[in-house]
């Protein structure tokens, strides 16, 4: 169990921040690229800086900025933006089972605000509860080069060699390897699971109807089902779910099981 | 009739708040029903895997970049190299392949 603490983990935040490093990185490449997308739909640098300060999606705002070039109506706009980012709202779900029950209503408020695939990928890969201050600390080094990445993209378009955007943006892939490779030494089921994914992931291109699905909601409905049939053949020993206070660490974390 | 800019990105910000701070908010206690602790165990690992490929042997010009780049950071990760390594490592394995393959044409 851990303590109560109001107190302000600077620790914890030097390692969300440290940690964010690379991500900012990554961000910046691929805010770029979506600048120039945003520019070719008319945007302009500081509505663009603003609408990824505030949104901080990737497949997201490439929709929402082609809505935009499209003259879509504001309901479209929700309906989009709900599409694309509804990861978010599973992550949000995973996410709020690794919070400690003691975390108040504000952090809870702004652990979620900071959802994005990375930021999520890094704090659910700390072992036990997640620190609020490690997610604000990768957030405080990844969100800023994702907004003024997206500003620089509008501004001076195409400079940028394709070749250093397309190297930078393998930098969010390469982080995720990082985070998914250990707990499948650990745990025989996520190793496959993994691997089923990769293949369900390059199948569903080629699978019609489905192909015609938009990335991100591919995402979605194939993360559900796989997911949810994983559940089904191999649930969680349930000893890790027994105790009550440190009910939501053994389960979810396979960094838990060394 | 053109929309306004500002509304559009308030819509934007509000929409992805919400999805991402609702259940964080709402769901306040462990959940105890088995299959759904499992799911949401699972959920990260399935997510992240569907990113990430086969997207990152399309990132570059060529796949044989990407490829490289994701053998390269299994092998480290393997290894127990950190974040930051696997991420370096392989961005530049992909740079470095990129301006060779790029240079060979």
């Amino acid at each position: 169990m851990r303590k109560m603490s109001f107190t302000f983990d600077k620790k914890a935040y030097a390692k969300g921040f440290r940690d964010g490093i690379p991500i900012g990185l990554g961000y910046f490449a691929v805010a770029f690229s979506l600048g120039i997308a945003a520019r070719n739909a008319g945007g302009e640098p500081f509505p663009g800086f603003m609408a990824s300060l505030l949104t901080i999606a990737s497949a997201g705002e490439y929709a929402a900025f082609t809505t935009i070039g499209e003259l879509g109506t504001y309901i479209e706009m929700a309906l989009v933006i709900f599409v694309a980012n509804c990861r978010y709202l599973l992550m949000s779900c995973a996410m709020s089972q690794r919070t400690a029950p003691e975390t108040g209503f504000f952090s809870r408020l702004a652990m979620g605000s900071f959802i994005t695939d990375e930021i999520f990928a890094v704090s659910i890969a700390e072992p036990g509860y997640m620190k609020p201050e490690y997610t604000y600390g990768a957030a405080s080094s990844a969100v800023l080069p994702w907004a003024l990445g997206t500003m620089l993209g509008i501004m001076v378009g195409n400079i940028m060699p394709v070749v250093v955007v397309g190297a930078l943006s393998v930098s969010l892939y390469g982080m995720f390897i990082a985070i998914i490779v250990p707990p499948a030494k650990k745990d025989r089921v996520v190793a496959v699971l993994i691997a089923v994914s990769f293949a369900v992931s390059f199948a569903s291109d080629y699978i019609p109807v489905v192909n015609r699905l938009s990335g991100s909601l591919k995402i979605i409905v194939f993360t559900v089902l796989i997911a949810a049939v994983a559940a089904v053949l191999f649930p969680v020993k349930e000893e890790a779910q027994a105790s009550e206070c440190g009910a939501a660490e053994g389960a979810s974390s396979g960094e838990d099981k060394e | 009739m053109r929309g306004n800019i500002w509304i559009y990105i308030a819509v934007m910000a509000l929409v992805s708040f919400a999805i991402r701070t609702l259940p964080m908010t709402l769901i306040r206690k462990p959940i105890n029903n088995r299959f759904i602790r499992s799911f949401l165990y699972y959920v990260p690992y399935v997510t992240l895997s569907l990113m990430t490929f086969p997207a990152i042997i399309e990132a570059t010009g060529s796949p044989i970049s990407g490829a490289a780049a994701l053998a390269v950071g299994v092998v480290l990760a393997c290894l127990g190299a950190k974040l930051l390594p696997v991420a370096v490592a392989s961005t530049l394995v992909a740079l470095v392949l990129e301006l060779i393959l790029g240079a060979a044409k």
